[in-house]
């Protein structure tokens, strides 16, 4: 019994991570077309952020957040308006630009950060693990799974009940139309892609502390995002929401009752026959487009 | 456009000038057949600079270099400097046998020096045997191999369990889970280590491989708590190590009581995850950074200063020092117009040198190395306490798991059991 109920917590600690480093992909996917490749580099760049407050300034990992979100997001930004607005409409164009920006930023880090892995420090108070109903659970990933539901709310206060957000929705939905209401349409774009990126880059310095920091660690987030997106719908926060978790309690069970490298196997199968049969996604929001 | 006589001219004109800069070059080339030409001597350095392995195999690239510059600055090999030519096989085994194709053919690299992978060494043998070149290869593998091309001075499976296991059923018990990355390296390891523990009655309570890069234990930190062994014996690479020992910890899991006994993990990981998780966890290699010898102090303080002080020297990129030692000492035996690499081959054979981990040996039956292993405890400063070391140096035996198998000089040889 108490085995299970750990199960079940890992499945949620996996299920939120795999939310936080999704959330971001499916903000800038879901409202701007825009298939960022550079999705799981951005993430890097965060962990790589943090790792650089810490070792030169003695920053402790929480109070860094705020700044990684803003620098990250100022990287997406600045992309975003140099590169990825002259690509609007052309999205395997984007696909490849996109793509080379990560490998660009990729290489950026190794040269000027070295190629080693990097260590970035846990904050003591969160090193040892808490008992919970007579289980021991990782009290870093109980802040993990705070930090995404705390995200998760900003993010959908943001779309849904902001002034930003309606603009947003306009704009997904039609941008012509929404620009003859005098929406600043390339604005929009801009902020929401900055804002997707500093996600990632949240993402990435919350990772950072239980995995380990290298310039290609970015790699595999980016699967595992596009894996929850794909599951989850394009355009719909809550699908988004509701397949992560699926996801981490999937990949759990399957790798309690076998081994993680079948779980692994298994879970894109699912992934793989689902989209055969739904290709958007298990939750669709209806959506007009113009 | 409109091709008339004269831009014609011009074309032929222009595509003559470069002819004639380059046609020497061709005329010169059977200058170039010997491999000791103008007082120098071409090596190949093959260790990916990008891509997955990239963390690692730089810290073998800088070894290796470290040791070319210090021959050099020495007066070189018989007086010839050491020419390195370093490429880039960027962690993927197909381009590995491109790079290693162009160091043996097209810059007659007398001998190449590289590989971390089981993976890129079985993809560039090909081009060695084939081409008859020569491959020094410093990474512990899992035995199972007898090329005719290559040395290896790296530790094979018995040199790095036949005492560790004894020791860690002698001090923490006889249950044993098995715990490896999902390739060839760990199964051949778990194979040796199921053998061994095998003869000492002891018992394995599981056996599991993960993806390499996998980063979620949450369920197989689960099945260790479920099983309780006492001992678990770890063969996962890369930054999953980081990761496991991070989500060990985390999980609240004592290394007094249920140790990690690793055959990969060094102070390059230990570096990533921090002291804190690798500390109380054993590994057993022939080299540690904190090895107590003057030959070890000066490998530590050269690297660092050739590298930078932050960095650290592990049981994979001393033997990437000082085989390119041993390849010295082999070619210091032959007369220039003799040198190639058959002739360094059996040149090699027997060659004796004090490496920082001790005095090594290359076995000139199976063209392996002669180690000093030892079992070290990781501490929360990152570097590993010494608490055992074999008295004399212990015997490579690639095929210590197949009796019926034995590596010569002259190739693999099956014998009746």
């Amino acid at each position: 019994m108490v085995e299970a109920f750990n199960q079940i917590l890992n499945g949620l600690s996996i299920a939120s991570i795999l939310l936080l480093v999704s959330l971001g992909l499916a903000i800038i996917y879901g409202s701007m077309g825009v298939i960022n490749l550079a999705h799981g580099d951005f993430l890097m760049l965060g962990a790589y952020a943090v790792w650089f407050l810490q070792s030169t300034f003695g920053i402790g990992l929480l109070p860094c957040l705020g700044l990684v979100f803003v620098i990250v997001g100022l990287v997406g930004w600045a992309i975003e308006r140099t590169l990825i607005r002259h690509l609007y409409g052309r999205p395997l164009d984007t696909l490849l630009a996109t793509w080379g920006i990560g490998i660009i930023l990729q290489q950026a880090i190794r040269l000027s950060a070295g190629a080693e892995l990097r260590y970035v420090k846990m904050p003591d108070y969160l090193i040892n693990p808490i008992n919970l109903f007579g289980t021991d659970i990782s009290a870093y990933r109980l802040m993990i799974f705070g930090v995404t539901l705390a995200l998760l709310v900003a993010t959908y206060l943001l779309i849904f009940r902001s002034n930003f957000g309606m603009r947003l929705r306009a704009v997904t939905q039609n941008a012509e139309i929404s620009r003859c209401f005098g929406i600043n349409v390339s604005q929009v774009y801009a902020l929401t892609f900055a804002y997707g990126a500093g996600l990632a880059g949240l993402a990435g310095a919350l990772v950072s502390p239980l995995k380990s920091v290298s310039p290609d660690m970015g790699t595999g987030y980016v699967v595992d995002a596009f894996l929850v997106v794909v599951m989850g719908g394009v355009q719909s926060l809550f699908g988004t929401v509701a397949s992560a978790g699926m996801l981490g309690q999937l990949s759990t069970w399957f790798a309690f009752v076998s081994n993680d490298t079948l779980a692994r196997a298994l879970v894109f199968s699912l992934v793989l026959v689902m989209i055969r049969f739904r290709p958007q996604g298990l939750f669709v929001t209806q959506v007009r487009r113009g | 456009m409109r091709t008339d006589r004269r831009s014609l001219l011009k074309v032929a004109l222009a595509a003559g000038a470069a002819g004639g800069t380059s046609f020497p070059h061709i005329w010169n080339r059977n200058a170039d057949l010997a491999y000791a030409a103008k007082g120098e001597l071409k090596v190949g350095v093959l260790y990916s600079l990008t891509g997955t392995t990239a963390i690692i195999e730089s810290s073998l690239n800088h070894a290796t270099l470290l040791a070319i510059e210090e021959i050099n600055a020495a007066g070189g090999v018989n007086g010839m400097k050491l020419v390195p030519v370093v490429e880039d096989p960027e962690s993927d085994p197909a381009t590995f046998a491109q790079k290693a194709r162009k160091l043996v053919l097209s810059d007659k690299c007398v001998s190449v020096f590289g590989s971390y992978t089981s993976a890129s060494r079985k993809a560039v043998l090909p081009v060695f045997e084939k081409y008859k070149g020569l491959y020094w290869y410093p990474t512990l593998y899992e035995g199972r191999e007898c090329s005719q091309n290559v040395i290896y001075t790296g530790a094979v499976p018995n040199q790095q369990q036949k005492d560790f296991i004894p020791w860690l059923v002698r001090n923490f018990g006889k249950k044993f889970y098995l715990i490896g990355s999902n390739y060839i390296y760990p199964k051949e390891e778990n194979n040796v280590c199921k053998i061994l523990l095998n003869q000492l009655g002891g018992e394995v309570v599981g056996e599991e491989y993960v993806p390499l890069g996998h980063s979620e234990f949450g369920s197989v930190i689960q099945k260790f708590k479920d099983t309780q062994p006492n001992v678990i014996f770890s063969t996962v690479v890369g930054d999953s190590v980081v990761a496991l020992h991070r989500q060990y910890k985390a999980a609240g899991l004592d290394p007094a009581k249920m140790p990690m006994a690793s055959l990969t993990t060094s102070e390059e990981e230990i570096a990533a995850m921090g002291g804190d998780f690798a500390a109380g966890h054993f590994t057993s290699a022939p080299y540690f950074m904190s090895t107590d010898t003057p030959e070890n102090h000066k490998f530590v303080e050269a690297f660092q200063k050739r590298w930078g002080k932050d960095k650290v020297t592990h049981f994979v990129s001393e033997p990437a020092y000082f085989q390119v030692y041993l390849f010295k000492q082999a070619v210091e035996k032959l007369s220039a117009d003799n040198i190639a690499p058959e002739t360094i081959r059996k040149a090699a054979w027997g060659q004796e040198f004090r490496a920082p981990e001790g005095l090594v040996k290359i076995d000139p039956e199976n063209a392996h190395t002669y180690l000093w292993p030892k079992i070290g405890q990781a501490q929360a400063n990152g570097q590993f306490k010494i608490i055992e070391q074999v008295k004399e140096w212990v015997q490579p035996s690639p095929y210590w798991a197949y009796p019926g198998e034995v590596c010569t000089p002259s190739g693999l040889v099956e014998k009746k059991v």
